[in-house]
Formats: C-alpha cells, structure tokens, sequence
C-alpha cells in the first residue's frame, strides 16, 4: 500500500489526526499505570498472612472497671473457650494479623548496637498461640508453659524469656545460618532474648505502606498480656466458625458479664476490610480504565465516520478508477494505524514518566517493561476495531457516486 | 440573537442526534469522573475549622535530639509532646488559650440495668479545650478551670452519647459511670464533627470521634492508659509513673494565638524553653522547634492518601481525553456543516455572527454534558462510599458549591474544546462553499 497519498490526505487534516493521536496517547498511559496499579492491589489483598485465616476468629474483650483480678478472669475466659465444642484452641493476645493496630519497634543483636538491626512487630502469646492462630512452625520448638510471663499492660518492661521469629526476620538478621541458639536484644526492656523457634510467615498487624518494609518482620514474644483490653484469638475445626462465634459469645457472657464485647471478626472479615480501599481503588481503576476505553473507541468512530462522509465523492471516484473494496478498507486501516503508532509511541513515554513521577512522588513500584508494551497492543487493536466499521461503510459507497453531483 | 442562534444551535444538535450524543456523553463522563475524585479531595484536604484555623497552632519541641530511633517525621520533630514539656507548656499559660489532650477508652456502664455496658473513646483535655476550637454547646457548657485544678469528675458529653443515655433530654448535673467512676455530666454538645478531627490525627483522622470528654489532670491522676501511639527512644521505667517521667511522646497540644505578633511571641517562647532546657542539661542539642497552624499542619502531616492523588490524577486525565473526544466531534459537525455556513457568510452573517452561533452551539453541549456529569458525580460519589473506607472518602457529599463548579467546569472545558472548531468556522471561505454546491 502506497503510504504517500495517506500521509498527504491527513496532513490537511492535522488536527483531526492529531486528536485522535493524542487521546490514544493518554489512554495507553493511564490504560497501563492503571492496570499496573490494580494487579498491585489485587496481589496485595490476597497476600497470605501465615495464620489459618478461614477458621479463625477474634473477640476483643473490654472489662468493665479496672478488676484487680485480670489474670486470673482471663484463665477463666481461656479455659471456657478452649471447652466449647468445635474449638481447635484459643489464647489472649495484645494484637491480632489485619488489625492494624498493634506494638512495633526495632530489634538489635548487641546491647551497643545503635542502629536497630530490623523493625519489627511484637505478638505476645502463650503456649497455646502457635495452635490458635494455626502457625506452621518450621524450626526449633513452641514455648514450654515455664516460659509464658504476665506482662501488665503496655507499660511493664518484664523482660521476654524466650522468642520465636518468622522466617524472613531470621534470614534478615542471620543471613545463611540457622537462628535456633541465636539471640536478640529488644530496648527499651534491654534484655538478651534467645530464640527457640521459626515459624514459616507471620505477618504484622499492619497493612499498607508504613509497614511495607517489613510486612513479614514478626516476633512472638511468650506473655500473657494481662489488660483491661486484649483479643482472644480463637482457632475452630473446618466449618465451625459461624457456630463458635455465637456459642463463644454466649459461653464468655455466662462466665462474667460485667463485660464490653466489641464487634466479634474472623480473620476472614478483618481481611477485608483491611484491604477494602485497595479492592475499591482497583475497582474504580478498572471502571475508569474500561470507559476511557470506551469513550476513545467510540470518538474514533465518530471522527472516521465523519473522515468518510467528507470523502465520499472522492472514494467514489477511487472505486471508479479501480479501487477495489478491500483497498478502501485498508486505506482508513494503515490511516488509522499510522496514528496510533505515533500516539503509542507518545503514550509509551508519558506512562513511563507518569510511573517516574509516581515512583519519586508516592513510592510506588517502577512499571514492568511488559504493561506499555501491552499497551500499545490494546490501543493500536483498539483502534482498528473501532475503525472497521465507518471503513466498511466507505467501502459500501458505489462508484456511480463518481458520475453524479 | 441570541434566542435565534439558540434555537438554530438546537435544530443542528438534533439533525446529527447520534454525534450530539457522543459529545454529551463524553463530557458527562469526564466531567463525572473529575468531579467525583475533585469534591472527595475537597473533602479531605478541607479547612475543618476555616474561622479560626489561622489562630490555632501546634507546638513541637525536639527532645530526642539528632540521636534517634527511625523517626516518623523527616525533620527531626515528633508529632507528640511528652508529658515534661506538655505540663511546661500548660503552666507557662504564653497563649490566649491551651490544651494539652490526650485519647483514652472507658466501658460506659448506663444506669438502665437493661442497657449494656458499651465503649466509648474519651478526649482527656483542659477546659480551654471548647471555646478553643468553638465548640458547640446544646446544653451546659465546659467545665471550669477549677475543675481542672481540682481534677474534678466531671464530664461533657456528645449529642450522640446523650441521645444514647438520657433519650436527648438536658443531662446537665446528672452523672454517667465510666468503668468504676461516676462522672457529672456539666455539658452537652451539639452536633460537632471535625473532618479531618485535626487536634488529633494518630487516630483515625476521618472516623469516629470520642463521645466524652474529662479534664485532663482527671485521666493522668487515675493513670488512664493512653490510646493511639506512645513512641519512645530511650528506656522508660515501668509503670504509669515511669511515663510521665519518660521523654516518650504521647500527648497531642494546641494553643490559641490570635494575631500574627501573638505567634512570634509564642516561637520566640518555645525557643527560649528549649534554650533553657538544653541549660539544665535535658537537651544536650540547639533548640529546634516549630509551630504550625491548622492548614500547615494538614500538610505536614500528609493525611490525604496518595491513592486519591493518583485517583485525581487519572481522572483528570481521563478528563482530557473526554474534551479532546469532544471537540474532534465538534470539528467533525461544524465542518460538516461548512455548507450552510457558507450560505449564511454570503447572506451578509459577519465572522463575528457564526463565531457566536457556533459558540452558543458548544456551549449548549457543554450544559447538558454538565448536567449529566453532575448525575453521574453522584452515582460516583456514591461507588466511591461504598468501595472505600473513611480514611478514602471522608464524608462526602454534593452541595451548592460543588455543583455550581461541575456544572461551570462542564460548559467552560467544553467551551474551550470548542473554540478552535469555532474558529475554523468563522474562517469558512463562503466562495469556495458556495462553488462547491
């Protein structure tokens, strides 16, 4: 096909040409950081947190007044949910995965350490956590019962007898070697801890960017964390949550009712709200990127269809002068085509600085090369597609057309 | 004239009904999307309390010192005062008015035996605390600064905790039971939300507020745990006592300062603290501190997500589009009526005529594209609400202000889309239309 009529035939339209390329460009970078943004998400939201998240659930439990018997009422509370029918185990914790609230700090590996050696999230538990939470232990032991200390509140700095740390914080801290028989040193207790144990993934409690840098960063610490305030994490047999949940919350009113149950969540729950607004934003995501698609097919069309109605006299005589169908049809095609490709190209560039500006501005994660790429494959088929139909209509037009007027 | 080119504008949106549609539809899409992300950032990044936001300020006071754990902030300066400096600022009294605040949490156990025990958060805060910030009052009012001295159980609480408790009905020197205390109640607010409750942004700037609020030296004398973050660089000695002694921070402060001279003086104090505290030998480093204002203090603290950043961005671009959509379709028409606009110029219509015709012509488009925008910003606004949380979509919703700007942003974007169309048209050469015929 002959380019040079085409080239001269849109260059007394640049205009035209030039919106189309243009729009084309910007649809293929916010096409491509958008789609890039929501499969983001979507791997986010459905990032294991290491616990057996469908059969368990949390009851945070508020006493009501400040009971000087906490320890000894949340033995009770234990022993009555570890008693309920369909109950795997349960244990009382200070923060729970997906909550987004919870203790951090860092953790040193000398006492003269003045940079922290990793940040860190700290569980407590007893010897009953590992098993609440349906943890996969994969080096050294669980805690012994002799280990597990009361720690009052947030202000009791009785040291830890004992850690167990996720995988990835004993690759972190002892890269190439076993942590079993290693040791940490946590301020402000100012305590050398030994670690006895490795569970394979521990999330923290938090999600999002804050704690991005060290999502899988966990210590479990062995403490019954005697407060007020505290989550009872409860671990059920396959299939039983919905009926524990209600029995537990029967069973924890009988024992005491002096008592503030706030809203009962299994982890399922708690991991979708966590991750609401990134499911929402990859849904808002998706939405605008299929009506940009929409609008951009749907006003090339329009301006094509246009493009025929101004040449019809002209098309007319091409068919008269031997131009067959096809050859009409494939004129608007490599029209078309030529404009998407510079506006590809255009659109390639901006969304690769829009991502740059992204990276820099808001930390976000550099664009994988394939996504303009992929780009630039939907918007030039885009463009074809939407072109096919005003070309057809050209190709109907008669050659007769040529003889009138 | 104008009522004729309006009408002659209709009559030609009607002959090509299809195009006119796509133009509107394009616009009202753009228009939707950019408005939807526009008013939720308004939301967001509003002036909670636009009277009096240039007069309120937070403190800052650098007491870790350039040797520090990973801090939150970028410049060396905590969030938080602690304890030590927070007391210095309240007895110092340099400003109109102070507060040093702080959240808590109690289980409020109502006198109504059939009602259960619930929770409610709690804002311990002194009594300046209410006419600082204007607060509200539907009955009663702040309690007295005796009280504060006297670490007095008394209480002021919200119209949604008094509508709980009490039915709505005036409560004043009744008490309510928070956890093993009673509390009078000296005041009711009305209705008061704070979008974001800037005076304390560690916890959830856009959810649920406290439904009580207690004197300050109340909450410290019964050692009540604080809620949000309590960050500390060094060691702390057990216990509630060894709080109050730390340099952990953990208290939130404002103070009132009404004019511009009343702010330096208020620096030049807070310099002089910090001076005089590296003299007693408890900053062994320069002064640094600093006092932002309530809009300075939104910024600083970054509360506005990024993802409604990229959200505007996107919609905005996707705006773009929409326009350049526009007025490619613009062109396609107006040109395509080349012809009459030929007749017309031979008839004697001056370019200034057809401009204006053509002009009205887009404008009409860019009104109706408004119009259905604003529908379709609603049903966004609406998406938007039920995908996200708080912390995206603060409450928000339509009003005059917003409406009026869809509506003005559809028909001067389109308006603007269609100008070069417009001016293609005043400039048909009415001899080579006419010889064409």
């Amino acid at each position: 096909m002959e380019l040079r009529p085409i080239l001269s035939a849109m260059l007394r339209n640049k205009v035209g040409a030039l919106l189309i390329g243009v729009q084309m460009a910007i649809t293929l970078a916010i096409l491509c950081n958008g789609l890039f943004i929501i499969e983001q998400r979507v791997i986010l939201s459905h990032r294991p947190t290491g616990a057996d998240e469908a059969n368990v659930f949390v009851i945070p439990n508020q006493w009501v007044g400040s009971p000087p018997d906490l320890a000894a009422r949340q033995q009770t509370d234990l022993a009555a949910l570890r008693a309920l029918p369909g109950v795997v185990d349960a244990f009382a914790t200070n923060s729970y995965l997906l909550s987004n609230g919870g203790s951090s700090g860092g953790v040193f590996l000398t006492s003269d350490q003045k940079e922290s050696s990793a940040q860190t999230a700290f569980y407590f538990a007893d010897e009953h956590g590992l098993n609440s939470l349906g943890l996969r232990l994969v080096a050294g032991r669980n805690f012994n019962s002799d280990e597990v200390l009361d720690r009052n509140g947030n202000n009791d700095l009785t040291p830890a007898s004992a850690a167990i740390i996720t995988r990835a914080l004993a690759e972190k801290l002892f890269p190439g070697k076993s942590a079993l028989g290693q040791s940490l040193f946590t301020k402000p207790e100012n305590n050398t801890i030994p670690i006895v144990g490795v569970v394979d993934r521990l999330q923290v409690p938090w999600v999002g960017t804050w704690s991005e840098k060290f999502n899988d960063y966990s210590i479990i610490e062995p403490f019954r964390y005697i407060n007020p305030y505290v989550f009872y994490i409860v671990h059920t047999q396959p299939g039983q949550l919905p009926a524990v949940v209600k029995s537990a919350e029967k069973k924890l009113f009988e024992t005491n009712r002096s008592r503030v149950l706030e809203k009962i969540v299994s982890l399922t729950d708690a991991r979708d709200d966590a991750y609401k607004d990134d499911r929402g934003l990859a849904v808002i995501l998706g939405v605008v990127c299929a009506a940009l698609v929409a609008v951009t097919a749907f006003g090339i069309v329009g301006l094509t269809s246009y493009w025929v109605a101004q040449r019809r006299r002209q098309i007319g005589i091409r068919r008269a002068l031997g131009a067959t169908r096809n050859g009409i049809v494939r004129y608007f095609q490599t029209e078309n085509f030529l404009i998407a490709a510079a506006g590809a190209l255009l659109g390639i560039a901006l969304a690769v600085s829009a991502n740059l500006w992204m990276v820099s501005t808001f930390e976000m994660q550099r664009l994988h090369v394939s996504y303009p790429i992929i780009g630039a494959v939907v918007v030039l088929l885009l463009g074809q597609a939407a072109v096919l139909w005003p070309a057809l209509k050209a190709a109907s037009i008669p050659p007769a057309l040529a003889t009138r007027a | 004239m104008f009522n004729y080119y309006l009408r002659l504008g209709l009559r030609s949106l009607k002959r090509n009904a299809v195009l006119t549609a796509l133009m509107i539809t394009a616009i009202a899409v753009g228009i939707g999307a950019a408005m939807t992300t526009l008013t939720v950032f308004r939301a967001m990044s509003g002036n909670p309390i636009p009277q009096k936001s240039s007069q309120l300020f937070a403190p800052q006071i650098d007491n870790w010192g350039p040797d520090r754990p990973e801090g939150l902030s970028s410049d060396h300066l905590e969030f938080q005062l602690s304890y030590t400096d927070a007391m210095a600022l309240m007895k110092a009294r340099a400003a109109k008015r102070q507060s040093a605040l702080m959240a808590t949490r109690f289980a409020l156990r109502p006198s109504n035996p059939g009602q259960k025990p619930f929770k409610v958060f709690a804002r311990a805060a002194y009594a300046d605390f209410f006419p600082m910030f204007d607060v509200p009052f539907k009955y009663g009012g702040p309690w007295s600064a005796a009280d504060d001295e006297n670490r007095a159980p008394v209480t002021v609480i919200t119209r949604e905790t008094n509508d709980r408790l009490f039915g709505g009905a005036n409560s004043i020197g009744k008490t309510i039971r928070l956890d093993n205390d009673n509390y009078t109640v000296t005041g009711v607010l009305d209705d008061w939300h704070l979008i974001p409750h800037f005076y304390d942004l560690g916890i959830r700037p856009f959810g649920d507020s406290e439904g009580v609020f207690l004197p300050f030296t109340r909450a410290i004398d019964k050692k009540m745990p604080p809620t949000g973050s309590t960050n500390c660089n060094s060691d702390v000695d057990p216990g509630f006592a060894g709080l109050l002694q730390s340099e952990c921070v953990w208290l939130q402060f404002w103070v009132e300062l009404p004019s511009a001279a009343d702010a330096e003086k208020y620096r030049t104090f807070l310099n002089n603290y910090a001076a005089e505290q590296q003299r007693l030998g408890r900053f062994h480093w320069p002064p640094h501190t600093q006092l932002r204002d309530v809009t300075d203090w939104l910024a600083y603290r970054h509360i506005v997500p990024n993802e409604v950043h990229i959200l505007i961005l996107v919609s905005f671009g996707f705006l773009l589009v929409c326009l350049m959509n526009a007025m490619g379709l613009m062109l396609a028409k107006i040109m395509g009526r080349a012809g009459d606009i030929g007749v017309r110029r031979a008839l004697g219509a001056s370019r200034g005529a057809i401009f204006m015709q053509c002009l009205i012509e887009t404008g009409i488009v860019g009104l109706a594209g408004g119009i259905v925008g604003l529908g379709l910003t609603a049903l966004g606004l609406w998406a938007a609400r039920s995908l996200l949380t708080k912390e995206f979509v603060a409450l928000t919703h339509l009003d005059l202000t917003d409406t009026g700007l869809t509506v003005l942003l559809a028909v001067a974007a389109t308006v603007a889309a269609g100008l070069y169309p417009t001016w293609r048209a005043a400039h048909v050469q009415p001899a080579w239309q006419l010889k064409a015929q």
